[in-house]
């Protein structure tokens, strides 16, 4: 039993944080088809908001509360940078994106090793997160269960968003048609801001969860992206349900992968899986049918 | 009048590449290593590997409409066999044939995997560097393409096999010397590694591939293949219409620019004395890109002439500034693609061609 719940709790845990990673990548991509490399980068932020919180705020118990938000609005607010700088000026080549955004991603993880130094920093688990659960043999830690917590979280706040709010459905005109929608009085430049920003605050929550688990680093943000973006390639775009199943998917198969070699050859499996997958459904899980060639 | 001009441009079109190649020989060949030392001479080698590997990005990426990320992995594919033969050279001198590498010895229990066996043939390893890479490349290739994953999608395929690639090389420290690499190379196919003249002679070698690949790749584009790659790139949907397969164009590119890769990665170890995980990772592969992007892409020398200058920008910055050049790399990204996208190369002749149509609209 122990065999078979380690690496499914585990995994769980895992593909919570890619979800809530990808969740991000999966918006402004399946909108603007901007591929941001920089997005693990804000997975950073927010880890060092979360340090830097800690700094402020020394009560651990409430320093991870104060963190969330804060982590939101710095990472959202990074993202709505890169966004108005530089992604704006690039909208008619979407691949190129790509690139330039590779480059952000250079200059701000070696930023953050001039700043914080390169051993990254420990960050301090609050007493209600410290401890675990027995699960069938399993010492769960709560961490862990924060972490799928934040994830539903996200989730079902950003679900709310998209569909009972007016920026919600400005958002989803535009990722059906955005010529359409600008005829019919929706400014797609102002819903792609906010696209950004929110899908660039959620990494930055998705750091905190990263931060409680492994500290900060400079080097956190590649360690997600691909992963992340491997998860949005087998989910489809335009929609969340395929990134929510893609991203356990991932988390829990090289979970197990991890348990019966070793963390390296799982993610081999896991990328050599993700090929074979992609030769079933080459559009990924779940996509918008759309009569143009695709 | 007007009829030799007419004449002399086509002459342009068809033997200025040509001459643009034979400058770049000069250049490699006669130049450079009478004017400088051997130390930079060596370097210049190692710049001259990635450009290699930048001719086949500019086959694929330029031409061919293909973000290859990955690059590092037949880079590294090239290297390691490359390395290998090496390696099993060195122990050979010193300990007999059925030496084996010192690093399995102090890591491991003392045997060598049954794969590395091979490898103490010379001929056997010219082969591997040259059909490995490209077994490799068409087997993904052939996946990938044939159910139409492309753009993006192919992008991050490609890197995330570059990250795999790289992190079963640092977790396999018995088998490839894991983080380390392999290195501590003694001899080339029998030539002593020390001597200054054969490490010219390396040098040699690997700029003759660099021209080699380049006349293969300006044949390549004045061929009925290159006009198809361009077409594939610009409208898929048009030449699947006419009868094409864009599934095979692309993969012959694609196994096209692996192959150049593997060469270059396999020049890369003897010159440099190393290759390690960190050459061939997912970084490694970007830094490849950033030499074509700079260049020029689509162009036929572009690659080429910007990944030399992008691996002399390294080594120049740093040595003056060791901690920024990450700062330079990734602005060089930036700058490049937001405001020269064709490469600087492009924008040379963008230039002079919105020139001359001033000068004929006036």
């Amino acid at each position: 039993m122990d065999a078979f719940t380690t690496p499914l709790l585990a995994g769980t845990a895992t593909g919570a944080l890619l979800l809530i990673a990808a969740l991000g990548l999966a918006l402004t991509f399946g909108q603007m088809g901007v591929i941001n490399m920089a997005h693990g980068e804000f997975l950073m932020a927010g880890a060092y908001t979360t340090f830097l919180t800690q700094q402020v705020v020394t009560n651990t118990d409430l320093s991870i509360l104060v963190a969330l938000p804060a982590a939101f609005v710095v990472a959202g607010s990074l993202g709505l940078l890169l966004e108005v700088s530089i992604i704006s000026w690039m909208y008619r080549r979407p691949l190129d994106t790509l690139l330039v955004t590779v480059g952000v991603s250079l200059l701000l993880q070696q930023l953050a090793k001039d700043i914080f130094g390169a051993q990254g920093d420990p960050v301090q688990t609050p007493g209600w997160l410290d401890g675990n659960i027995d699960v069938f043999g399993y010492h769960w830690p709560y961490r862990q269960m924060f972490t799928i917590l934040l994830a539903i979280a996200a989730l079902v706040g950003l679900g709310l968003l998209l569909k009972y709010t007016a920026y919600g459905r400005q958002i989803r005109a535009t990722v059906q048609n955005r010529d359409l929608a600008e005829t019919m009085g929706v400014s797609t430049r102002t819903v792609d801001r906010v696209t950004f920003f929110v899908g660039s605050g959620l990494a930055g929550v998705g750091g905190v969860a990263v931060s409680l688990i492994s500290g900060t680093n400079p080097n956190l943000g590649t360690t997600y992206i691909i992963s992340a973006f491997l998860v949005v390639v087998a989910g489809g775009l335009g929609q969340l349900k395929g990134t929510v199943i893609a991203a356990f998917a991932v988390g829990i198969v090289t979970a197990f992968f991890t348990d019966w070699f070793n963390s390296s050859m799982a993610q081999v499996f896991t990328f050599a899986l993700v090929v074979i997958f992609l030769q079933l459904r080459p559009q990924g899980l779940f996509t918008v049918r759309t009569r143009g060639l695709a | 009048m007007n009829n030799l001009l007419q004449t002399g441009q086509r002459l342009g079109r068809t033997w200025g590449p040509l001459l643009g190649i034979a400058i770049v020989a000069i250049a490699l060949l006669v130049v450079a290593p009478a004017v400088l030392s051997p130390f930079r001479l060596n370097n210049l080698g190692k710049y001259v590997c990635w450009a290699i590997a930048g001719v086949g990005i500019g086959l694929a990426w330029g031409r061919g409409g293909m973000l290859v990320m990955g690059q590092g992995v037949f880079f590294g594919l090239g290297g390691y066999a490359m390395a290998m033969h090496l390696k099993l050279e060195a122990a050979m001198a010193t300990g007999g044939p059925d030496a084996i590498p010192d690093f399995m010895v102090l890591y491991g229990d003392g045997t060598m995997p049954g794969w590395w066996e091979p490898f103490r043939s010379g001929p056997f390893t010219l082969f591997a560097i040259l059909v490995l890479p490209a077994i490799a490349a068409t087997i993904l290739g052939f996946a990938i393409f044939k159910r139409r994953v492309k753009g993006a999608y192919f992008a991050i395929l490609t890197q995330a096999l570059a990250v795999a690639f790289a992190t079963l090389l640092v977790a396999t420290i018995k088998q490839t010397g894991g983080f380390n690499g392999l290195n501590q190379f003694t001899q080339f196919f029998g030539y002593n590694l020390y001597d200054p003249v054969n490490k010219r002679m390396i040098y040699s070698i690997a700029a003759v591939l660099l021209i080699v690949c380049l006349v293969v790749v300006w044949q390549l584009y004045r061929s009925r293949f290159g006009e198809l790659l361009v077409a594939t790139r610009d409208a898929e949907e048009r030449v699947r219409f006419l009868g094409h397969d864009p599934a095979n164009i692309k993969l012959v590119a694609f196994v096209v620019a692996a192959v150049m890769a593997s060469i270059g990665g396999a020049m890369f170890a003897p010159i440099t004395g190393i290759i390690s995980p960190s050459d061939v990772d997912a970084t490694a592969s970007i830094f490849l890109i950033a030499g074509v992007a700079l260049g020029g892409r689509s162009l036929l020398l572009g690659p080429a002439i910007g990944a030399l200058a992008v691996g002399f920008g390294r080594t120049f910055l740093s040595e003056s500034f060791p901690d920024q050049w990450t700062y330079f790399l990734g602005l060089l990204f930036i700058v490049v693609i937001l405001f020269f996208p064709s490469g600087l190369g492009s924008s040379w002749s963008q230039l002079t061609s919105r020139l001359r149509t001033k000068e004929v609209a006036r």
